[in-house]
């Protein structure tokens, strides 16, 4: 039983939690980063790995679009193995209803400095040959691109433990809060800050946070190289993500630097095993078909799951704890940890020193939710 | 493309001894039954190509199951059990859902692949491998062949391709001359394993077989020329076409872990009557433990009567099973890996083949998902079925939990619903005997 | 009774026995089925359907697992080179 002290606890190694150590040790606080598991092994070994801008608010779209930059800006010192790609996202519309939504989302991405470009039908084929002809066109966003989460987490752990953050690794936390973590060996540890990274396990440590786990499946194929060259998401994908209560699934498929085709997206909620839904699959794997009718004969290698920290409100919970002046929180990002991980760790490290942020944190905050009961739909 | 919907009283999966005499016990005792085998004959590894070969065990086994109604469905491979009671199999046009009231297991064991410096050329393959390739078709008349691993496989192999007119120029056993030995005598107490050793012995005269041996470093220009062989304080370079190198085998257990059967120890648990863990499935053959061929054939028998509610019978095999389980068990010790094999792996030696992942980027992860993760170790179409015995051999990681495609397979399989079985899955064909 | 048949790998005529498998038709034509991630020749290791090293691309189909598929009169074998 060690008594130890630091400046910043970090409790949770995924992806934002190492984001949030490497940002922490940065900037010269004595960092301890626990983890029960490994680094990335949780929802962030599930996630597809997009590094998107999203329209879906301007609260999220602020945030998405920081952090992509800050991704842009990281690029050059990511080494190989974390495979970020600039590929592109191209939304796909297979309508002229979808197409009106293609030109809305133009507007709002170029009012905002985000390079779009409108496809048509020709445009879209060219692009994209593999995907079902008669499309009626869709959305170039070509500054997203994609990275392989598991190994951009270790990066930035790394990192982290570079400039003297500690990480301790295998044993569950069983309480936190008020400066003080206890393990699960009955180590104690206690520090001026807390952080909870814990994604959708953030709310059995901080009662009252809350998050639902919203249930994934992906798949893999084998490689293929050039079948996919850009991320492709349906506008229905919008659809599938805003609602709260039904399963469903969208069409979201991404090119792999293997040549690899990762394939999603599906959303349940209630749904607590880890076991995989052939229901959703199947569902799933016929939506992307009918997208891209050459997916069909690809050999499928894998199919795996995870589970998405949700919020009432879509936004992530990044800030203060209300009722307790050492802990922050930082999860509930859904869809979009990979993506937003990074501003989620400049955010958290504004508040902890105080220092103005770069984008408005207000959105964020936890203390918002206090509102949030009517949200509930 | 859908072909349908089959249905049957048993359904067995392997088309090798086990599968086949599963498959006979069951049919001759009245229930419909189906054998399915990824293969595009029946016999499994140990007895491809020998349906056909009049005068072999395995032809006998197959006259029997032709004379049944057992349907025979060759080149399918069974990727998943979308619903209980019904498993998909797919083939080159598409997949075909078969649904049973008990289901077989008897999908066999795959050879151990130990990697050294090489180990990945062209020409370099298992013992039972190249054995099968001979088979299908390969020709072997004058090729050098060096013959190494462990086990009575290495025998059997090299007695076979030296009929062939291979030129077999050494056979490397890695156990030691002393546990050999021991093995040897607690044979003698089964007059069919003497008669075997017999036979082999007189294949195999004039043939170098050394103990205490084993491969450190294959080499060639892309395709294999020549093997480095260690024995005692020596170390030997001999010029050769193929390297037959198999370290004992593993059993395939990842069908029964997906439909839920409880697999202790890398083996699949079964009771008395081959029964595993869920009721409606039953496991025979080497998944249950590696026991060769006899054994296989027992448990086959077993599980084929019992599947069929015919417990009766079945009892009658229960002492010859026990006097084949034992020699099985000797069979493990006699034969045991010796720690130097750790060793042989350089920091650039491939070990997932799959993805190209090394020795050296390996070594520093203390479990199988981790490295998985990291490296992709694993991640490849083999879903880790050859460096997974491997890695678990090297770094004692355990392998993870698995999850439905078992085997790669065609996305339009993985994206169709079942029709419901028709039948129930769990009731009873008809009681005790 | 055995016959001869012909298959293409590579664009070149490859004579074999009825009944042999494409990898060993491949490696009678002097090929090697498959190229590793990193560029490395590969062949067929496990003889059984498992490694996955003996995949080649059969009448346009990629990724069949040549161990386990016997060749018929006229098939088109790629392998990656």
């Amino acid at each position: 039983m060690r008594n130890e002290t630091y400046d910043v606890l970090i409790v949770g190694g995924g992806i934002v939690g190492a984001a949030c150590a490497e940002e922490c040790a940065r900037h010269g606080l004595r960092t301890e980063l626990i983890e029960k598991d490994m680094i990335g092994g949780d929802a962030t070994a599930a996630a597809m790995g997009h590094i998107v801008v999203m329209d879906d608010s301007d609260a999220q779209f602020t945030l998405t679009r920081y952090s992509q930059q800050l991704w842009h800006e990281l690029k050059p010192e990511l080494p190989d193995d974390v495979e970020y790609e600039q590929c592109g996202t191209i939304w796909v519309a297979a309508d002229e209803e979808e197409m009106e939504a293609v030109r809305r989302k133009h507007a709002y991405y170029s009012r905002r400095g985000v390079p779009v470009q409108i496809l048509t039908t020709a445009a879209l084929e060219l692009l994209e040959p593999n995907l079902r002809k008669g499309l009626a066109g869709g959305l170039l966003v070509a500054e997203d691109g994609v990275l392989y989460p598991p190994c951009a987490a270790r990066f930035l752990m790394e990192r982290a433990q570079a400039k003297g953050a500690t990480l301790r690794l295998g044993v569950p936390v069983l309480e936190m809060g008020h400066g003080r973590v206890r393990l699960a060996d009955s180590t104690e540890l206690s520090a001026s800050t807390l952080v909870n990274a814990a994604g959708s396990m953030a709310p059995m440590l901080t009662p009252g946070i809350e998050i639902k786990k919203r249930k994934g499946h992906l798949v893999i194929t084998d490689r293929y190289p050039g079948l996919v060259r850009h991320q492709l998401v349906e506008l229905g994908y919008l659809k599938s993500a805003h609602s709260i209560t039904a399963d469903s699934v969208a069409f979201n498929v991404q090119p792999r630097r293997t040549g690899q085709a990762l394939i999603g997206s599906s959303r349940q909620y209630g749904a607590e095993h880890k076991e995989v839904d052939r229901e959703i699959v199947t569902r799933m794997l016929q939506r992307a078909q009918d997208y891209m009718p050459g997916l069909a004969q690809t050999s499928a290698i894998r199919v795996w799951t995870g589970f998405r920290a949700a919020t009432p409100d879509k936004l992530p919970l990044i800030g203060a704890w209300p009722e307790d002046s050492t802990l922050y929180v930082a999860t509930g990002h859904e869809g979009l940890g990979i993506t937003t991980s990074l501003a989620t760790a400049r955010l958290v490290v504004d508040q902890i020193l105080g220092r103005k942020p770069s984008i408005p944190a207000e959105p964020y905050l936890p203390s918002r939710t206090a509102s949030l009961e009517h949200a509930h739909a | 493309m859908n072909s349908g919907q089959k249905k049957f009283d048993v359904l067995v999966v392997g088309g090798g001894p086990a599968g086949m005499a599963a498959a006979v016990s069951a049919a001759e005792s009245g229930a419909s039954v189906g054998i399915v085998d990824d293969n595009p004959q029946l016999g499994g590894q140990i007895w491809r190509g020998e349906v056909q070969n009049c005068e072999s065990e395995a032809s006998r086994w197959f006259e029997r199951l032709c004379a049944s109604n057992a349907d025979q469905l060759c080149g399918m491979r069974i990727i998943d059990q979308p619903v209980l009671g019904l498993l998909r199999a797919e083939d080159r046009k598409g997949f075909c859902d078969l649904s049973y009231r008990k289901l077989v297991l008897a999908n066999g064991a795959r050879e151990r692949f130990l990697p050294f410096p090489g180990w990945t050329l062209p020409n370099v393959m298992g013992a039972g491998a190249l054995q099968a390739l001979v088979k299908s078709g390969l020709p072997v008349q004058g090729k050098r062949v060096v013959v190494a691993g462990t086990g009575p496989l290495l025998l059997a192999v090299a007695a076979y391709l030296r009929k062939r007119g291979a030129e077999i120029v050494v056979i490397c056993e890695q156990a030691s001359r002393a546990s050999l030995a021991k093995f040897g005598l607690s044979i003698l107490s089964q007059t069919q394993k003497i008669a075997q050793a017999l036979s082999l012995r007189k294949d195999l005269s004039g043939i170098r077989f050394v103990t205490n041996c084993w491969p450190v470093a294959a080499g060639g220009d892309g395709v294999l020329q020549s093997v480095i062989i260690s024995h005692g304080n020596e170390v030997e370079k001999v010029a050769c076409d193929y390297l037959a190198c198999g370290f004992h085998l593993v059993p395939n257990t990842e069908l029964a872990a997906l439909v839920g059967c409880e697999v202790k120890d890398g083996y699949v648990v079964v009771d008395d009557f081959q029964q595993t863990s869920i009721p409606s499935v039953f496991c025979a053959g080497e998944p249950t433990g590696i026991g060769g061929v006899e054994l296989s054939l027992i448990e086959g028998q077993i599980a084929g009567l019992a599947a069929s509610g015919k417990n009766k019978p079945a009892e009658r095999l229960f002492s010859p099973r026990t006097r084949l389980q034992k020699f099985a068990t000797r069979l493990d010790r006699g034969f045991a890996l010796r720690p130097e094999l750790k060793k042989l792996a350089l920091p650039e030696t491939i070990i997932c083949r799959c993805e190209d992942v090394t020795y050296g980027s390996l070594k520093k992860y203390t479990s199988w998902r981790a490295a998985k993760l990291q490296t992709r170790c694993g991640m490849g179409p083999c879903q880790g079925r050859v460096c997974g015995p491997a890695t678990e051999f090297f770094f004692n990681w355990k392998p993870d939990s698995v999850r439905p495609p078992v085997f790669p397979t065609i996305l339009e399989n993985l994206a169709a619903m079942p029709c419901q079985p028709e039948q129930s899955h769990s009731g009873a064909l008809r009681g005790p005997q | 009774m055995p016959e001869q048949i012909a298959i293409v790998v590579n664009g070149r005529h490859v004579a074999v026995w009825s009944g042999t498998s494409v990898a060993a038709a491949v490696i009678l034509a002097g090929a090697h089925c498959r190229t590793s991630v990193s560029g490395a020749p590969r062949g067929p290791l496990c003889g059984m359907g498992i490694c996955f090293e003996c995949r080649v691309e059969i009448d346009g189909q990629r990724h069949q697992r040549s161990c386990q598929i016997v060749c018929s009169e006229g098939m088109q074998v790629r392998t990656s080179e």
